[in-house]
Parts: structure tokens; C-alpha cells; sequence
């Protein structure tokens, strides 16, 4: 399954501090679309709005609507655990539960939730999230093993399977290549190109090649100065963004004549 | 080896000039040997014992020894000479105590160990039996086993009642009060607490429950609660701590695949983090089986074994010692009662290393693997 994101109007605060101000874009499904901007202009955490993760912080909430196929993500009642298991999330740092073998880790979104699943059910969700992720031909002969003995690129590549194990429609990647060497760069990148068959794929990234490189449609995320919100500057195809934008502030940024 | 490509490029004769102006190796050594004979003839002239002579081989090593580094290799590695002797002395220091009474205890209790003394009461050693090992001079009659018994019983009570209070305790201020007033209050509270003398404690469930049963009622249950007290504030600082260190990495990955808060704590947080909690419980266990008072008040004193925590007086390790020092069975004969005292007493000292072993081994068990 695969679901488009329509934002309206969306604020959001930590406290009293607005943080990223009045975000309007339309993400389509089965697509990747690729956040970029300086640090701290709010891409990051614009990102978390979309399965409400950010109100893990304390003090932090968000105004305005986020639908999912026209389902507002912050409607009155909506519960944040199920919006999550709807969008899954892949961090900057690769976080592997410690205490689990590499099939546990897999199956995490499952046991930790506490559905049954059978013996056969588990090794195939276990061998599909894994082959979805690139990552079974490394470790089938090791599922057992702690999932910290991987590098960090197949750590990175077990937690994206962690998340295709529970079936989202939406995956949000927080700078997902950051914290990794080239090749496994690449490696990641390739994968992201498989998922968008699956899911739709929001990607923030520090990198204008890997945004290049991987996304269909490109947002570029600005800030005026500290203190001051962040705002969605423009958004569009990522040709058009990188070679034809229709803002001085995005081709300064592009093109490294920034600030 | 590059070295020794770098060696033969210089003649072998000449000096490295980086290593010019050091010490020679022998300097440290020949300054502590000369402070102990010259402490060794000061303490002679003031009349001669180890102890003074130890302190003047100290003093006059820690005054000289930086002054030769100083003169030699200037102010910079004198201080950090100075400093470095002064950290030594200080740890020696903290040592001897502890080493001390390891020393006496095994060389007073061991003697006492037996069989018999690990399995056998001080039921029927009367004062007459003792007035006669004594005046033979035989391995003292009687045992400890009751002690014993009542000790592990206690401290299991005190662990059940204690560690779950103390864990949700930890879980709250950690995951959910988000410093809030409550979550302020709390940790004030507990610190608080970690300062209540142990006899208090001991007033205070001999007070509770004098109040539900009437006075003076004595047992295992209530000895357990004045532990628990002492116990609840040492959980909850050694688990918050280890709470407070598993990366948000960790929750934010449980959050994200849309696993509940609670669940996220009680299958992902407590298992990181169970390896510091089961080793901080362990030693928090090793900081009350020691406690005199509080049962003084609380448990009494009892002869034969009593396994029943909810009813009757009942013996501990060291309401055991205390009892065997301060009212010796035959108050003409006192020996055997001391004896069996230290041997006591050592069973108490293994019983402290034992926890401390566990935990160690705990910490290791549990603690998240890194094979390949």
C-alpha cells in the first residue's frame, strides 16, 4: 500500500517557540521527494510531524492538518501509535535494538507489539523485509547473531527492513546516509529506488547529489535567522529545483553561493 | 621496521635529543629506598615502631621525591609528580582500613568455621556447656544456622517488597514526569530518604506495626519492612541512573514502528538497561544484609530456627553478633561467645562479597551482546 500526504497550513511549536511556519505540499504516492535546506530551518522536524513523532519532545505540538488519503492525521481522537505503524520512520543514526539477534530486530514492529505470528509466518515476513532491504544474502546464515555485530551500513539497512516488517504506507528517512561511507551510500540509494514500487518515500538530506540521485520532487527548506521560523521556500519537480528554480534563495543554496 | 631503518640512518653512539632532560630511571626508586632507612632512623630516635616508621618513609617520599623530579625535569613534571605520589598515598590510605578488617576477620572467624557452626543453633548451649569448652579450650559449641537462615530470609523479604516499589519509582521519574512538580517532589523525597538513619527505619515498622498488632510485636515481616525503607531509595537512584543512559535513539525506534509507550519501556528500555539494574539491586541487597540496628528493634533475637517471617522473633547475622558480644552465654566464660561472634561475622563479610560477585556476573550476562 502506498498513500499520498496532502499538508495544510501546518505550525508547529516547540512551546512557545514556532518552529517551522505555515508548510503547504502535496506528496504523491508511490514517489520520493526529497527535503533539503541548511541545518535547523525545520526540515527535520517538519519531517516528524508527518507520523507524529515529534510530540515525543516535550512541549512540542503541531496546528494545521496533515491527511493521508484524506484522513487527518491530527483529527480529534486519532491515536499517535496507530498513525506510526502507518508511517514508519528510518533514523540518521542506524539503531538497532541491542539486546536482539538480527531476526528479532526484524520482527520488532510485530513482538514487541505483541501479536502472534507463527513459526512460518516469521521466517517469511523475516527473509521478505530482509530481500526488500538487500540485506539477506549477508546475514541469512546469522539471524541469530546480535544486530550490533553488523556494520553500519547493514545496520542501516536492517532498520529499514525493521520498518517494511510492519507495513507501512508511508517511509520517512531522517538523513538516512549521513552517519555512512559511500558504498554503503549507495547501497541505501538503490534500495530507496526499489521502495518507491511499495511506499511513498520522504527523504531529508544534507546531500544535493543524493537528492538528485533519488527523488522525484524536491523541497527546499529555508530560514531567515535565528530565532526566526522556518519556511517551505519552494517545492517542485527536482530538474526544475536544481537546474530552473524559480527562487533566488533556492539557486543560491543549490548552487553553493548560500548566505 | 621503520625504527630500526631509523636507527642505523644515525650513528648508534648519539643521543636522542628528545629524550634529553628526563630522569633517569633509577631516580624514583633510589629517593623511595632513602626515605624509608631515613624514616627508619628518625622513628628510631622518637623509639621505633612500624607504624611511625611507615609515616615518615611516606612524608619525607612525598616531600622529596617531586623536589629531585623538579630540580631535574623542571616545575611542569614536578607537580605532576607531586600530584601523582599524593593520589597514590591517598588510595593506600583508603585501603588499609578495609584491608585491615578483611585481615582481622578472617584470622579471628576462621578458626570458629566448622560444619557444626554452619549447621547447628544455639539452641540448648546453656552457660554451663560454654564454662566447659572454655576451660578445655575446645572448638566453641554451637552455631549460627538460625542466623543465617533468618539473614536470607529478611533480605529476600525486603528485596520483594523493596525492588518493585523502587523500579516503578525509577520508570515514572525517568519515562513519564518529564520533571514535573510530582516528578521534583519524588526525587527530593528519595533523597531524603537515602538519608534516614537505619534506626529510624527500624522505629518506624516497629511503630506501624506496633500500632496494627499492639507493642512489641516482633517479626521476620516487619525487620523486612524497616529494610525495604532503607532499601527503596538505593533502587531507585542505581535503576534511574541506568534508565537515563539507553540512547532516546533506542525509544524513538520502538515509537516509530508504532509500539506503545509501555510496551516500549517494559520490551525495549528494561532490557538494555537490565544488566545496571540487576547489579545496582544486588549491591543495594549488600548494603542492608549488614543491618543492626533496625532489626535490633524490629526482628529480636531467637535461639533455634524460626522460618516463619509472620510470626515470632527470629535470629539475623547480626543481631547474632551483637547478641553473642554484649550478653556472652556464660558471662564468666565469654570465649566461646566471641568466637563465634567473628565467625559470624565472616559469614556476613562472604555473604557482602558474594552479592558483589553476583552483580558482576549479572551485569555481564545480561549486558547487550556484540558477536558477530
Amino acid at each position: 500500500m502506498s498513500k499520498r500526504i496532502d499538508v495544510e497550513h501546518l505550525n508547529v511549536y516547540y512551546g512557545d517557540f514556532l518552529a517551522v511556519e505555515d508548510v503547504n505540499i502535496n506528496i504523491e504516492p508511490r514517489s520520493v521527494t526529497a527535503f533539503i535546506g541548511p541545518s535547523g530551518c525545520g526540515k527535520s522536524t517538519f519531517l516528524r510531524t508527518l507520523n507524529r513523532m515529534h510530540e515525543v519532545i516535550p512541549g512540542a505540538y503541531a496546528q494545521g492538518k496533515v491527511m493521508l488519503d484524506g484522513e487527518d492525521l491530527y483529527g480529534r481522537g486519532v491515536d499517535p501509535v496507530t498513525v506510526r505503524s502507518m508511517v514508519g520512520m528510518v533514523f540518521q543514526r542506524p539503531n538497532p535494538f541491542p539486546t536482539m539477534s538480527i531476526r528479532d530486530n526484524v520482527l520488532a514492529g510485530v513482538k514487541l507489539n505483541n501479536k502472534k505470528i507463527s513459526k512460518s509466518d516469521s521466517d517469511a515476513l523475516v527473509e521478505s523485509s530482509l530481500k526488500g532491504a538487500n540485506l539477506w544474502n549477508e546475514v541469512k546464515d546469522r539471524l541469530d547473531k546480535p544486530g550490533s555485530g553488523l556494520s553500519g551500513g547493514q545496520q542501516q539497512r536492517l532498520c529499514i527492513a525493521r520498518t517494511m516488517a510492519v507495513k507501512p504506507d508511508v517511509v520517512l528517512m531522517d538523513e538516512p546516509c549521513s552517519a555512512l561511507d559511500p558504498i554503503s551510500t549507495i547501497a541505501i540509494e538503490d534500495l530507496i529506488h526499489e521502495l518507491k514500487e511499495q511506499f511513498t518515500v520522504v527523504i531529508v538530506t544534507h546531500n544535493m547529489q543524493q537528492a538528485q540521485r533519488v527523488a522525484d520532487k524536491t523541497a527546499f527548506f529555508n530560514i531567515e535567522g535565528t530565532g526566526k521560523p522556518g519556511k517551505l521556500v519552494e517545492y517542485d519537480d527536482t530538474a526544475t529545483i536544481f537546474q530552473n528554480p524559480r527562487e533566488k534563495a533556492t539557486e543560491d543554496y543549490v548552487s553553493g553561493r548560500f548566505g | 621496521m621503520s625504527t630500526n631503518t631509523l636507527q642505523s640512518s644515525t650513528s648508534p653512539a648519539r643521543k636522542n635529543t628528545l629524550t634529553s632532560g628526563q630522569r633517569p630511571k633509577w631516580l624514583v626508586p633510589v629517593v623511595m629506598v632513602g626515605a624509608v632507612i631515613v624514616g627508619a632512623a628518625l622513628s628510631a630516635l622518637l623509639g621505633f615502631n612500624i607504624a611511625l616508621w611507615a609515616i615518615f618513609a611516606a612524608v619525607i617520599f612525598l616531600i622529596a621525591a617531586p623536589i629531585a623530579v623538579t630540580v631535574i625535569e623542571g616545575g611542569r613534571k614536578g607537580s605532576d609528580a607531586a600530584l601523582t605520589y599524593v593520589v597514590y598515598a591517598a588510595f593506600i590510605l583508603a585501603v588499609i582500613p578495609l584491608i585491615s578488617v578483611i585481615w582481622t576477620v578472617l584470622a579471628r572467624g576462621l578458626p570458629t568455621m566448622s560444619v557444626e557452626f554452619l549447621t547447628e543453633t544455639m539452641g540448648g548451649i546453656t552457660g554451663m556447656v560454654d564454662q566447659r569448652a572454655a576451660d578445655s579450650g575446645e572448638h566453641p559449641p554451637g552455631g549460627a544456622l538460625q542466623a543465617v537462615l533468618g539473614t536470607v530470609i529478611v533480605t529476600f523479604w525486603a528485596t520483594l517488597f523493596s525492588v518493585p516499589i523502587g523500579l516503578l519509582t525509577a520508570i515514572y521519574l525517568v519515562e513519564y514526569s518529564n520533571d514535573n512538580w510530582l516528578g521534583k517532589i519524588i526525587t527530593f523525597l528519595v533523597d531524603v530518604m537515602t538519608g534516614v538513619p537505619s534506626i529510624v527505619a527500624g522505629l518506624f515498622a516497629s511503630a506501624l506495626f506496633g500500632l496494627m498488632l499492639g507493642p512489641n510485636t516482633r517479626m521476620g515481616i516487619i525487620g523486612a519492612i524497616a529494610l525495604t525503607v532503607l532499601m527503596i531509595p538505593t533502587v531507585v537512584k542505581a535503576t534511574e541512573e541506568m534508565l537515563k543512559i539507553v540512547p532516546n535513539e533506542l525509544r524513538e525506534a520502538s515509537y516509530a514502528l508504532g509500539v506503545r509507550k509501555w510496551r516500549t519501556i517494559l520490551k525495549v528500555v528494561i532490557p538494555t538497561s537490565i544488566s545496571g539494574i540487576a547489579s545496582g539491586v544486588t549491591l543495594a541487597i549488600a548494603r542492608v544484609i549488614g543491618e543492626t540496628a533496625p532489626l535490633l528493634v524490629t526482628v529480636g533475637y531467637f535461639e533455634r530456627v524460626n522460618l516463619n517471617a509472620f510470626n515470632d522473633w527470629m535470629a539475623t547475622l547480626p543481631t547474632f553478633i551483637y547478641q553473642q558480644l554484649m550478653r556472652p552465654v556464660a558471662p564468666t566464660a565469654p570465649d566461646p561467645s566471641t568466637d563465634r561472634a567473628w565467625g559470624a561475622a565472616l559469614i556476613l563479610i562472604v555473604f557482602v562479597m558474594l552479592l558483589n560477585l553476583i552483580a558482576r556476573l549479572i551485569a555481564r550476562a545480561f549486558a547487550p551482546k556484540t558477536g558477530r
